[in-house]
């Protein structure tokens, strides 16, 4: 790689060759300020439409004042990066942005979490310069089950427009009309339930202020809590308990699980569950759904569809819902963790309790916001009444943590409760990209093999790279898996089947970078990807630290089946555990 | 969605354009300008057949749409006026004849009379500035119109 000299702020930096003057000061320590810049280093994201300005810096023998986030270094080149000018530009930028946003940052969802209020911070802006009766960008609100629009908001950074089609390739969210009336917006500004929107969020997880936020749920779950003749039971993804603590200023990968029960409890939850059991429910039955075809397949049936796709990811199942209508007989028809947790809970734990179904709230703490929209999906109520009546947010749980005046870091650890909340490492792991094929491996192969694994570990399956392929020897039977996160990555690999250029038995889908690490409902990385690396690490070191690590060892999970569901992918499993897609083609 | 349906025809006129730019994409801006020389107009239902021919989103078709102040998404009347509110014919006094144009027509700019005859548009510069403040009627040029000439004008198109 040609190497390039050139000096920022009086150092010399030596950089490759195609680094931007933002990326070589950062070399050397000096973080210029950015607002619509962004950068996930390592996961192929990256938004630098150089629209703000903010960034910009000056460079000897330049007339303009340069934005650092899209000039490339050059040989020789003399950068300050801080003189009056280039403060006062800065100002002046962030000033007239200002003057065109709402100022109710006391009330706003976004109050403390903003880059917008940050960057005014940073920069001292003490007052607005603002004409009487100047016109301010007006729009209409759009609530979805899962997200906000509140374009009032928009600063017209565009990471949502990014991220929506370059690394998603959703396309719901495009740039439309133009100068003062421009916004982010789907077409025609119809709603974006009405869009080709797959609800996964990464939009809101980028967005640096309030114009896109998550539905707020946490009055609700209030409201059930307050209420005596409800029993309210809560459970909680993987991926929550390794990125909770974040919100409470412990190191990124600090894993919480214990102070997260804890926390639960002292909300006044009924009873804390674990979705890991219904993670380890997922895999009974995906398992031995795979292990089904797979073993027709090799047996000469030609109806049977291969590669199954897993089907716990919910804006992976609305993408393909709207993107593949005609493959919707390949994807797992298991249900995801969280609708099967539901399911269980007002069948089987409610009869238990001797509670009926209206009487009984079912919460989900989700890293994800596509989860608000799973759980209000028709076929996932029985006479209205929803397997899972909220869901909520990581975010939205430390605001209620916060709200309930807990302290968080000072809580002592606690158990799960009995019997949905005990679980193994395969399904800790769901949390993270490779960890839902990993774990159904684990238990496929005990069961096809007859044999019991020597190493649990799987480590071809790991790793943070947005497609990969691994085969695994099932005692002499190769199974090829394929595994990818990130829509757009997800959209590679199927066009890919349906070109015939793959030939996977099973695949892994995630829509967020890096699995449900994440995802939209995470504490915000605000661009820095080495949260979410830790997040990943965190995952599988609490799988490590489990005595038990497959699905099919966990007791309560057998004594479910033996008890209520009978066997996998029977007659009551299938009833309760599995679902079916439909055609919901936007164009 | 629009009430707008297409009849077949329309979406073989329509795919016949988009492949005479090979599909390609990054022709949406000429897709478009035929497009519209064909409808008069690109109301939602074009665009979205214009995007699942092109195979990109109708988000990004109607981004593109909404930019640019050619395109419109509402027809057309029979005789299209389009006031210059440039900056020469601007300070030559166009916003008065854009205010006369609106009061004797009874529509706002970007709109249509009821029957369909008339619809009234503001646009920037069309380069004779030397005739500012200028009006155009369909392709026809009016030149250092004053708000006592519009009603004469419009009579003109009136049978």
């Amino acid at each position: 790689m040609e190497k390039i000299k050139l000096t920022i702020d009086n150092t010399v930096v030596e950089v490759d060759k195609g680094t931007t003057v933002y990326a070589a000061a950062k070399q050397i320590g000096i973080n210029i300020p950015v607002l619509c810049y962004m950068r996930l280093e390592h996961m192929g994201i990256e938004n630098k439409p150089a629209g703000c300005r903010v960034c910009v810096v000056e460079i000897e023998g330049r007339k303009n004042l340069a934005p650092s986030c899209s000039t490339e270094c050059m040989e020789g080149m003399v950068v300050k990066t801080h003189t009056v000018r280039v403060i006062n530009a800065r100002k002046t930028v962030l000033e007239l942005i200002l003057s065109d946003h709402p100022k109710d940052c006391l009330i706003c969802s976004k109050n403390g979490q903003c880059d917008l209020q940050t960057l005014a911070q940073t920069l001292g802006i003490r007052e607005v310069h603002s004409v009487e009766n100047a016109e301010v960008s007006t729009y209409r609100k759009d609530y979805s089950p899962a997200l906000n629009r509140d374009m009032d908001k928009c600063v017209m950074c565009r990471r949502c427009e990014m991220i929506c089609n370059k690394v998603q390739t959703v396309g719901a969210l495009n740039a439309i009309n133009r100068g003062f009336t421009a916004v982010v917006a789907p077409a025609f500004e119809q709603d974006l339930v009405d869009s080709p929107c797959t609800f996964c969020g990464q939009c809101v997880a980028v967005c640096p202020t309030a114009a896109l936020t998550e539905f707020d749920d946490t009055k609700n779950v209030m409201q059930a809590l307050a209420d005596p003749t409800k029993t309210v039971i809560v459970q909680t993804a993987p991926a929550v308990r390794v990125a909770l603590g974040e919100e409470f200023g412990m190191t990124p990968g600090t894993i919480v699980t214990g102070k997260l029960v804890t926390a639960l409890r002292r909300l006044g939850f009924d009873k804390v569950f674990d979705t890991d059991f219904a993670a380890d429910l997922t895999i009974m039955e995906e398992g031995t759904e795979l292990l089904d075809r797979i073993t027709r397949f090799i047996g000469g049936d030609k109806s049977v569809k291969l590669p199954i796709l897993t089907s716990c990811c919910p804006a992976w199942v609305n993408f393909f819902e709207v993107y593949y209508p005609t493959m919707l007989d390949i994807p797992s028809t298991c249900r995801s963790p969280q609708q099967m947790f539901g399911a269980v809970a007002k069948t089987y734990y409610a009869d238990k309790l001797g509670v009926k179904r209206e009487d009984m709230v079912v919460v989900s703490v989700m890293p994800c916001l596509a989860k608000k929209y799973e759980c209000d999906r028709d076929e996932f109520k029985v006479n209205g009444n929803p397997d899972v009546d909220y869901s909520i947010s990581t975010r939205e749980l430390a605001n209620l943590i916060r709200a309930f005046n807990i302290n968080f870091a000072s809580l002592p650890d606690e158990d799960f409760d009995a019997p949905l909340g005990e679980s193994t490492g395969a399904a800790v792991i769901f949390g993270t990209t490779g960890g839902v094929i990993e774990a159904a491996v684990r238990t496929a192969y005990e069961v096809f093999t007859g044999k019991t694994l020597a190493k649990v570990d799987f480590t071809e399956l790991r790793g943070l790279e947005g497609i990969r392929q691994a085969t695994i020897d099932f005692n002499g039977t190769p199974i090829n898996i394929g595994i990818a996160h990130q829509l757009g990555n997800a959209r590679k690999l199927l066009d890919g089947i349906r070109n015939g250029m793959y030939n996977f038995h099973a695949i892994e889908i995630m829509a967020c970078p890096g699995g449900c690490i994440g995802g939209a409902g995470q504490p915000l990385h605000h661009g820095n990807s080495g949260i979410i690396k830790a997040r990943h690490e965190a995952i599988y070191r609490e799988d490590a630290g489990k005595t038990l690590r497959k699905s099919h060892e966990n007791p309560y999970i057998q004594k479910l089946y033996s008890e209520f569901l009978g066997k996998p992918m029977g007659e009551n499993a299938h009833h309760l555990l599995h679902t079916h897609y439909f055609d919901k083609q936007k164009i | 969605m629009s009430t707008l349906k297409l009849t077949d025809c329309q979406k073989g006129k329509i795919k016949e354009i988009c492949v005479s730019f090979h599909n390609d994409p990054g022709e949406l801006i000429n897709v478009l300008h035929k497009t519209q020389g064909e409808f008069g107009y690109l109301p939602e239902e074009v665009q979205r057949e214009i995007a699942k021919n092109l195979n990109i989103s109708v988000a990004k078709v109607c981004g593109v749409v909404t930019f640019y102040s050619f395109f419109t998404m509402t027809p057309k009347g029979k005789h299209p006026i389009a006031v210059c509110t440039g900056t020469a014919c601007y300070v030559r006094g166009a916003d008065k004849v854009v205010d006369e144009l609106k009061k004797q027509l009874n529509i706002e700019v970007g709109g249509v009379t009821p029957d369909g005859e008339f619809s009234l548009d503001c646009l920037r510069c069309v380069g004779a500035c030397g005739l500012a403040p200028v009006v155009l009627v369909g392709e026809k040029v009016f030149g250092r119109v004053e708000p006592k000439d519009v009603k004469k004008i419009l009579d003109s198109y009136k049978e």
